[in-house]
């Protein structure tokens, strides 16, 4: 990866994670010359503590919008991994065959049953569809479910990837079209000068008449320098990883999902840490209890790793997607589903970026809604 | 994978004489120093891989003999992923090394 | 299961383990020793308190010294709990650990972590073969096991602990078939630079040229030099051969058990979970944590001592142990004030000789850092040219390379391949090995089932 004093592109995107990744996607597809400007191997990346759900239902519960948005990531997903296949050669792993959401008492099946039947009406989608299964339905569907299982809610919609396979398939689809990739950088400034954006981190700097800021937690300083408010602040999950299994899960769930390498992956938490992502107690052991309640042979299995990263989240936890009100062409982009949305951002967002009119779906995400007097809902187990 | 020329042999006269103890390896009676780790006296016995790599199938020893290598993992008393190295050998512990359950693959975990 | 606070935990009954231990408990510290081995005494004295004297005679002087120091231990009545896997260790020093199929996590006031030092990875094409080990394998196989090779075999490597091998396998009656030394061989002008290291640690060149003595008394085939270097296997299952050359010229020695070694390097996973803060050192050309002159890490309260600290060898790993459980009791209220600077001048003088070793057995350049070819990553069998694949997509750094190619997500948690990934990723970009840094390693050290961690 190369460094020049100055560097000139079309469109500038600073962050190299999921989002900036399937922006950049889009963009090259798009036929503009991109830059993109990245941390380093140290740097705080979302993108490397996915869960990998491409997950629909449920989401949205209070904003439509959502839900309708990553229904719309879904339906678009197949048309992504295709095309990073056919480019890159390598195979993301998607499984959209559905996916359950585990209820373990009867009050969160309630519950959950009341906010889907919600989201049915508001979205009001032939194609936007949920079951509700008993105990015994769910364990047929997902043999080995435990007896602490209430029920299940089963959406044809839902499915899973391999998040880091993706991240590798889109850097490897944006080197072949060409994207200029600096990475260990840190931005300092964005300044705005006659049309042109310019970045600059240390004595680097590029040039360009688009910016996509898309850097995770160091959005909302950015975007501010272009006259943004877009707020952002830690939210911290907790992964555990288990040794290689003999395919047991044949669908994703919402706390647990058996990877295509067999390894079953378990989650997930969400603390107000502040910027602390390391693995701690007992958070851990929290989440490992659940697990077994829902599927008591796990009781056995090993765990070999764990991690924690922090989610990119808003004071609603929605979206934001945003263009400068008064320097049009810097737009700010943020989300803590960056795999769900990945076909949106490659397809949607990046046409709009690029100079296209802003999809009537994503006018709910304005980061306008929020302002410094906004109240932040804390979001935790 | 067991063969009839052990890579390692016992030091001659050794005093006091160690007491050992009767192992099941892969459903056959093994005697092994009860001093010695479990992965030594596989090694004693002739057991030349306890594994195979889940990636490439290659065959896998011991390498380390210390707890940092991973390669000698094996199933003991029905608990899989155990580092031999680390284990003393019991009076009827039931030791399976990963070739024994290649017919079973769809029970019990492997790494 | 939880307990109460103790004063200080130990990590690792090695001899850096066991001095600290001992030094706090004289100083009336209530004081925990956990170590995974059955018993203490760490590698370098492993076994140390079952072996017979037979052994101790082929194993030499420097074993039996460890005899000392774990009866001293026993006698002071340190808490020891043996077969115990620390498999988390927090910032506000709990220790989560495994015993004996049970969960415990302990609360300390102080953590003294004395892992001590592991083998160098040695990667070359074969290393991954049944009949490949290291030289430390054979030594604990001889301490522990009382076993030896039962065919000749080759010893290919450098550093002091492969002659010591040697000559501890030659006094045991067992055949080398070869030693392959792979050090850049003598450069007397680089030596002479330490001259006065030399003369300052006398007595460990002495003992090395006189392991070096045996060894060709013995009439051992020693060839020098060695450039290149593999493993052939019969099929995918078994070592059968090494191959390597010399001045150009190409060998091959029939043989089944392979020994390697190439120095050692501290255990640092305890301390990178913990991320304190570590500085590559570029004469032992590994990591080291960043400590003060009591073996303090950058976390308040959180000790190394002995290998783990830098390699320094038993005599400097006891010395700095002791300076650790005195910094704690003092500390804690309860030392005597002792400044440490009589332990400080005697780990000076025993570390006089190390940048003469350093430069002598200065692993080779190709031999820590392969060819594209060669598995760096045991585990999860990844290549060199893999990880330099990744580097030129965009990745900078290990963390980046391990989620492209999953090197470092195996079992062994990037223990043998950490190095060899900072530094082939190192000389991919250009950049030191200090900038590109290493894994973020994360709990569990070891793995526990997730009914062991759902008890805490």
């Amino acid at each position: 990866m190369h460094t020049m004093n100055t560097h000139t592109s079309d469109v500038v995107v600073v962050g190299g994670g999921l989002v900036g990744s399937a922006l950049a996607y889009g963009l090259l597809r798009q036929g503009l010359f991109v830059a993109v400007v990245d941390g380093g191997d140290d740097a705080l990346r979302a993108s490397r503590g996915n869960f990998g759900l491409v997950w629909v239902q449920g989401k949205g519960y209070g904003l439509a919008d959502y839900a309708r948005w990553s229904f719309g990531s879904a339906r678009l997903w197949p048309g992504l991994r295709d095309a990073l296949h056919e480019e890159t050669g390598i195979d993301v792993e998607l499984a959209q065959d559905g996916g359950l959401h585990i209820c373990l008492t009867e009050g969160e099946m309630q519950q959950r049953l009341e906010r889907l039947q919600w989201l049915r009406r508001e979205v009001n989608d032939p194609g936007y569809q949920h079951t509700a299964l008993d105990a015994a339905e769910s364990r047929q569907r997902l043999p080995g479910l435990g007896s602490e299982v209430v029920g299940t809610t089963c959406s044809p919609m839902d499915g899973h990837c391999n998040p880091l396979k993706l991240l590798r398939a889109l850097h490897t689809a944006n080197q072949r079209r060409g994207v200029a990739l600096f990475n260990r950088m840190q931005v300092d400034d964005i300044a705005h000068q006659g049309g042109v954006f310019t970045v600059r981190a240390g004595t680097a700097r590029w040039q360009a008449p688009r910016v996509v800021v898309a850097a995770g937690l160091a959005t909302q300083s950015l975007a501010a320098m272009l006259g943004m408010f877009v707020p952002v602040r830690p939210n911290k999950g907790q992964v555990l990883i288990t040794e290689r299994m003999a395919p047991f899960l044949p669908y994703p769930t919402n706390y647990i999902r058996q990877t295509d390498e067999g390894t079953v992956q378990i989650g997930d938490s969400m603390e107000e840490a502040g910027y602390d992502d390391m693995v701690r107690s007992p958070v851990n052991a929290k989440i490992a209890a659940r697990a077994v309640r829902c599927f008591p042979a796990l009781a056995n299995a090993r765990v070999v790793r764990t991690w924690a990263a922090l989610r990119i989240m808003s004071p609603d936890g929605f979206p934001m997607y945003q263009e400068s009100a008064t320097l049009p062409g810097a737009f700010a982009v943020t989300c803590h589903s960056g795999v769900t949305l990945a076909a949106q951002h490659a397809f949607t967002i990046a046409p709009w970026i690029a100079g296209g009119a802003r999809p009537a779906a994503i006018a709910a995400f304005a980061a306008t809604r929020f302002t410094p007097d906004t109240e932040v809902k804390p979001y935790g187990i | 994978m067991a063969s009839n020329h052990p890579l390692f042999k016992p030091l001659p006269a050794v005093q006091p004489v160690p007491s050992t103890v009767t192992v099941q390896v892969d459903g056959a009676p093994v005697r092994m120093s009860r001093q010695a780790s479990l992965a030594a006296g596989l090694l004693a016995a002739g057991v030349t891989a306890v594994r195979r790599s889940p990636v490439g199938g290659g065959a896998r020893a011991p390498y380390c003999m210390m707890g940092v290598c991973f390669e000698c993992l094996v199933h003991v008393d029905g608990v899989p992923n155990q580092q031999a190295c680390l284990i003393t050998p019991q009076e009827g512990m039931h030791v399976q090394t990963l070739h024994s359950l290649a017919a079973s693959e769809s029970e019990g975990a492997h790494v | 299961m939880s307990d109460s606070i103790r004063d200080l935990i130990v990590i690792g009954a090695g001899p850096a383990g066991m001095a600290a231990a001992l030094a706090a408990r004289r100083r009336g510290l209530d004081v925990l020793l956990l170590d995974e081995q059955p018993d203490v005494g760490g590698q370098i004295y492993r076994s140390i308190t079952t072996t017979d004297a037979q052994r101790q005679r082929i194993l030499g002087p420097d074993y039996s010294h460890g005899e000392t120091l774990a009866q001293a231990v026993k006698a002071a009545g340190v808490e020891h709990w043996p077969g115990t896997a620390v498999w988390q260790v927090d910032t506000d020093k709990t220790v989560h650990a495994l015993r004996g199929g049970a969960n415990h996590h302990i609360a300390a006031k102080a953590l003294v972590i004395a892992t001590g030092a592991m083998e160098r990875p040695f990667p070359v094409p074969g290393w991954t073969l049944p009949g490949v080990m290291t030289a430390g394998a054979g030594q604990i196989l001889l301490k522990n096991a009382a076993l030896v090779p039962s065919a000749p075999v080759v010893l290919a490597g450098c550093g002091p602990l492969l002659y010591l091998l040697a000559a501890q396998y030659l006094r045991a009656g067992v055949k080398i078939q070869a030693i392959l030394d792979t050090a850049d061989g003598t450069d007397w002008r680089l030596a002479i630079r330490h001259a006065t290291a030399l003369l300052a640690g006398w007595g460990y060149v002495r003992k090395g040229l006189g392991l070096l003595r045996e060894i060709k008394a013995a009439g051992v085939p020693f060839h020098q030099g060695v450039e290149q270097l593999r493993i052939e296997g019969a099929g995918a299952d078994a070592a059968e051969a090494v191959a390597f050359t010399r001045r150009g010229q190409a060998h091959r020695i029939a043989c089944g058990l392979v020994l390697l070694h190439q120095g050692v390097v501290p255990n640092n996973q305890v301390t990178w979970s913990l991320r304190a803060r570590h500085h590559w050192d570029d004469k032992q050309l590994s990591w080291v944590p960043t400590c003060d002159d009591w073996g303090q890490t950058s976390l308040p309260g959180i000790y190394v001592a002995g290998d783990g600290a830098g390699i320094g060898g038993a005599l400097v790993a006891e010395l700095q142990g002791e300076l650790a459980g005195i910094a704690v009791a003092n500390a804690l209220g309860q030392g005597t004030c002792q400044d440490g600077e009589a332990q400080r001048a005697r780990i000076r003088q025993h570390l006089a000789i190390r940048p003469f070793l350093n430069q002598q057995y200065r692993p080779r350049d190709a031999f820590r850092i392969p060819a594209d070819e060669v598995i760096v990553c045991r585990c999860e069998e990844v290549t060199a040219g893999s990880i330099r694949a990744q580097v030129a997509l965009g990745c900078s750094g290990p963390n980046q390379t391990k989620s492209f190619s999953r090197c470092g997500m195996g079992p062994c948690q990037g223990r043998q391949c950490g190095l060899t990934v900072t530094e082939v990723i190192a000389q991919a970009t250009g950049l030191p090995p200090s900038d590109v840094g290493y894994y973020r390693i994360r709990p569990p050290l070891k793995s526990l089932t997730l009914a062991q961690l759902a008890s805490e």
